[in-house]
């Protein structure tokens, strides 16, 4: 009996001592004195609501992105086709659907056999027309699309990350939801909100459309809001001739796209004036040849994010790979546009569909208001429970200050973040840890009351007590686990401190109360202080 | 010994009291039901409807009249300001879901309208939040999944732990998590498909004579209600740190439930007093740890109350409503619902009991057996 109790008070020590090791790193003065050195580098992580910071949820839309690819492809099919003597009509896509036609019916099955070499992602129907022509309405297969989707996912993330990267921020947190389309961003600590959520959140998808020449009957019919087939109508912020309220008709698939861009920088045109010029790739430096060859004395509109920066003439091939956007730019907005470009433009729009600041003065006065309930709760559980239950009291009492180390140090150790409702789960487990021990003690009364010695009380109290401890408690721990299954940030930390709380409160009462009781409570004893 | 807040031989007969107890839960729900049909259901914060809260402090005092007058030119969908702390230098500025406002435009708008009709005066934006209305809507149906999550998982717990019968309480589960799967598949919209899925919940534990399980849903969607319905009546908003709240609710309120079914579990062995009576005395014995745990639990809710500040504040609220409705509804809603099925709780005992004298009987015989060979 001795030698048992000898054992798991010496176990409590061990555990103490680890909690102790895994707690004090997270103390700011510890950490810089010789002793954080030689302790574990776990630490308590502050939630953004207590630090500071940004929180985003950006919806990526992929469908668009599927769109965009699908009329880049159109436009490859074309050109590769040409080149081997095969002429197609000019691709229109509609949504999720390629639409052209192969005029010469007699060119089908090399066309087809081109179709399945070089395009395999493409699925098709074929219907002969009665003019002797083939026309093809072409998508992605079920697994292209699935690849492409994942792909413009994962391409939106490795661009975002570019940004943030550039931008300079520690510790950024950049995730995935694959299964919502979904990107999930925290930047702790940030200063300079308003100008990172303009950089990530820029979806900078740049285009390049050609202008439509309308006569004047169709400019007044798209004034009104009745465009020409195939085209669309784009807002004109730069210069460019348009229409008279401020917008443009363009083509509506576009000839090129921001993918193609290898280095973007801030520059000045010959006006003076900020601008940003774009360096394309090889492969973008021929399209754009081509384009500008085909397109000569057309316009150009320049489009980024759904907005026309300017509509320059076309007057000649350009050979050299390189474009100018103009606008009305500030230095430091001009800087920020060639930033995002050269971070690559994201595959697909994205939208801000959660958006969370902080800033760091709100979390300190939270923490602060925080510590405060804890403290005051503690003493006013401490005070009372003691009165009520005499000296058992003061080792409940012990038992709760091990409850909050323990939970701490758990914290600490699985790198746990600590949120505002993090905090109220502390205080809450601050009241609710003591049940455990009220209902030990209170069973360990009941038993002197029918008239057992105090030692054989207490093991009878432990022992009833123990089963039902658990079991009452296993029904707050599924509902923190749902708890942390469905929240967000704040709300799973509130589930991990509620848990990590109710396992320490179990252990403490059961194992460690039990040795201190047994340590206390002689055979001899006839009297017990409960 | 020490203090004593409850009579050691405390006799109440709550079973008796429970038509008034009753009648108390019956009206506290209807006025709750009440208040929400008027309100026109629970009204959301931005994390379940969508929209923007922006947090504002500003260096020096400034009158409501004044911001809202300074704000008025701005285009601000539904903006509504609202001022707390005791020194009027901080304001919410709440503004309802718009596809076309974003966080950014909210932020500049503001900014602008400051610098134009509040010459002089400076402040920070201490937090904007920003939740779409699509996203809103997601959460809004996490939230009440994870609530019949809780429940139901909850109850196949209690029918296992104190019914024996996990079999029977894992197949109720399988079937309603298929059929909810199923009703996905067709489209039904979440909300029903929750109501629907937790009537025949209570219809099969009624059915398989659940009765523990039984008792602790009923008590779990009283807790829920009840404590809904008082928020709905104080005009308090909900948002994902009150679902956090009111999950802990359900927690807590089953913990004690739990406490007082384990002491019907245990008086029930080797008694064959009446029902009534078992419930009645495993109630009073276990009065005393339901009223100090309780107490403690409620001393630091109102620690964080008074002292949490203001964004902690529904939330404790929330569970300060929730941990005494709990603890009322572990004493007079759950175990008085055992009593309808009283005679299935005690032959299903008795049963239990000859069983195991069997089964005892039975090695008793083959080791006597053994001895003989």
């Amino acid at each position: 009996m001795r030698q048992s109790i000898i054992l798991r008070i010496s176990l409590t020590l061990v555990i103490l001592l680890l909690a102790l090791a895994y707690l004090l790193p997270s103390i700011p003065a510890v950490q810089e004195s010789p002793l954080g050195k030689t302790l574990p580098e776990a630490k308590i992580n502050l939630g953004l609501d207590l630090m500071g910071g940004i929180y985003l949820a950006l919806d990526v839309d992929v469908d668009k992105a599927i769109e965009n690819s699908l009329s880049q492809m159109g436009q490859d099919i074309r050109q590769t086709a040409r080149e081997d003597g095969l002429h197609t009509t000019r691709p229109g896509s509609d949504k999720d659907r390629l639409v052209f036609s192969l005029p010469d019916g007699s060119k089908r099955e090399a066309f087809e056999k081109l179709l399945a070499e070089k395009f395999p992602e493409l699925g098709y129907d074929a219907v002969a027309q009665p003019d002797g022509g083939i026309r093809y309405s072409a998508r992605f297969k079920d697994e292209a699309k699935l690849r492409r989707e994942n792909m413009a996912l994962d391409m939106a993330l490795k661009t975002i990350r570019n940004r943030i990267d550039q931008f300079g921020v520690a510790e950024p947190d950049i995730r995935k939801q694959e299964a919502q389309r979904r990107i999930i961003i925290q930047l702790p600590g940030l200063k300079d909100t308003e100008r990172a959520i303009r950089v990530i959140g820029q979806t900078a998808h740049l285009e390049f459309h050609i202008q439509r020449n309308l006569s004047s009957m169709e400019a007044e019919r798209a004034s009104r809001g009745l465009l020409p087939v195939g085209t669309i109508k784009l807002p004109l912020i730069g210069r460019g001739s348009g229409l008279e309220d401020g917008s443009i008709v363009v083509e509506r698939d576009a000839v090129l796209t921001g993918e193609y861009i290898e280095d973007a920088y801030q520059n000045f045109d010959q006006h003076n004036r900020p601008c940003v010029v774009i360096k394309f790739t090889r492969r973008g430096a021929a399209m754009f040849e081509r384009i500008t060859g085909e397109n000569v004395n057309r316009n150009l509109a320049i489009v980024l994010d759904g907005r026309v920066y300017s509509a320059p003439n076309i007057s000649e091939k350009i050979s050299q790979g390189s474009a100018n956007i103009t606008g009305s730019f500030s230095i430091e907005e001009a800087n920020d546009l060639a930033l995002v470009l050269r971070a690559g433009s994201l595959p697909a729009p994205v939208t801000i569909g959660e958006e969370r600041t902080v800033g760091p003065s709100l979390g300190q006065d939270s923490i602060n208001r925080g510590i405060n309930a804890a403290l005051i709760g503690l003493c006013a559980v401490v005070l009372f429970i003691i009165v009520y239950y005499s000296f058992s009291g003061v080792i409940a009492a012990t038992m709760l200050l091990f409850d909050i180390i323990l939970l701490l140090a758990g914290m600490a150790a699985f790198g746990a973040t600590l949120t505002l409702p993090g905090i109220a789960g502390i205080v809450l487990t601050i009241g609710m840890a003591v049940d455990a021990n009220v209902l030990i003690f209170e069973r360990i009364r009941e038993e002197l009351r029918i008239g057992s010695t105090p030692e054989a009380a207490v093991k009878l109290g432990f022992s009833r007590a123990t089963l039902t401890i658990m079991d009452s408690n296993l029904t707050t721990i599924i509902a923190a686990v749902i708890l942390y299954q469905f929240g967000t940030g704040p709300v799973r930390g509130f589930a991990v401190t509620l848990t990590l709380g109710i396992i320490a409160s179990m252990f403490t009462a059961i194992f460690v109360s039990r040795a201190i009781f047994d340590l206390w409570i002689k055979p001899q004893s006839r009297k017990i202080s409960i | 010994m020490g203090l004593h807040l409850i009579p050691n031989n405390l006799n109440i007969n709550f079973v008796g009291l429970r038509k008034v107890s009753y009648c108390i839960s019956i009206v506290l729900i209807l006025v709750g039901l009440a208040s929400l049909a008027i309100k026109g259901g629970p009204s959301f914060g931005i994390d379940f409807a969508g929209g923007t809260v922006v947090q504002i402090k500003f260096d020096q005092q400034l009158s409501d009249a004044e911001l809202k007058k300074a704000l008025a030119d701005s285009d601000l969908p539904g903006l509504v300001v609202q001022s707390f702390g005791e020194t009027s230098q901080d304001y919410l500025l709440r503004l309802s879901s718009n596809e076309d406002v974003s966080a950014q435009m909210v932020r500049d708008t503001v900014n602008a309208a400051f610098a134009q009709n509040l010459p002089g005066q400076t402040y920070e934006i201490q937090r904007l939040e920003m939740v779409g209305p699509k996203m809103g809507a997601d959460f809004r149906t996490k939230a009440l999944e994870a609530l019949y999550l809780a429940t139901l998982l909850m109850s196949v717990y209690i029918s296992g732990r104190f019914e024996h019968r996990w079999g029977t309480a894992l197949i109720m589960a399988v079937v309603l998590g298929g059929s909810m799967l199923g009703l996905d598949a067709i489209g039904v919209p979440k909300g029903l498909q929750i109501i629907g899925v937790t009537l025949v919940t209570l219809a099969v534990c009624w059915r398989l004579k659940l009765a523990f399980a039984l008792g602790a849903m009923i008590s779990i969607l009283h807790d829920l209600f009840i404590t809904v319905g008082i928020f709905s009546l104080l005009d308090k908003e909900f948002d994902l740190t009150i679902i956090a709240a009111l999950l802990t609710v359900v927690g807590y309120s089953l913990n004690d439930t739990i406490i007082v079914f384990d002491r019907i579990r245990e008086n029930l062995r080797g008694n064959r007093s009446p029902l009534t009576n078992i419930i009645n005395s495993s109630i009073n014995q276990t009065m005393s740890r339901t009223v100090l745990t309780s107490l403690t639990t409620l001393l630091v809710v109102v620690a964080l109350l008074i002292l949490g500040g203001d964004i902690i504040f529904d939330f404790a609220l929330a569970l300060f409503i929730g941990i005494l409705v709990g603890t009322f509804s572990s004493i007079f809603v759950a175990s008085p619902i055992l009593l309808v099925f009283e005679k299935t709780i005690q032959t299903r005992q008795i049963k239990q009991e000859e069983d195991a004298k069997e089964a005892a009987k039975r090695a008793a015989n083959r080791s006597h057996d053994g001895a003989q060979v």
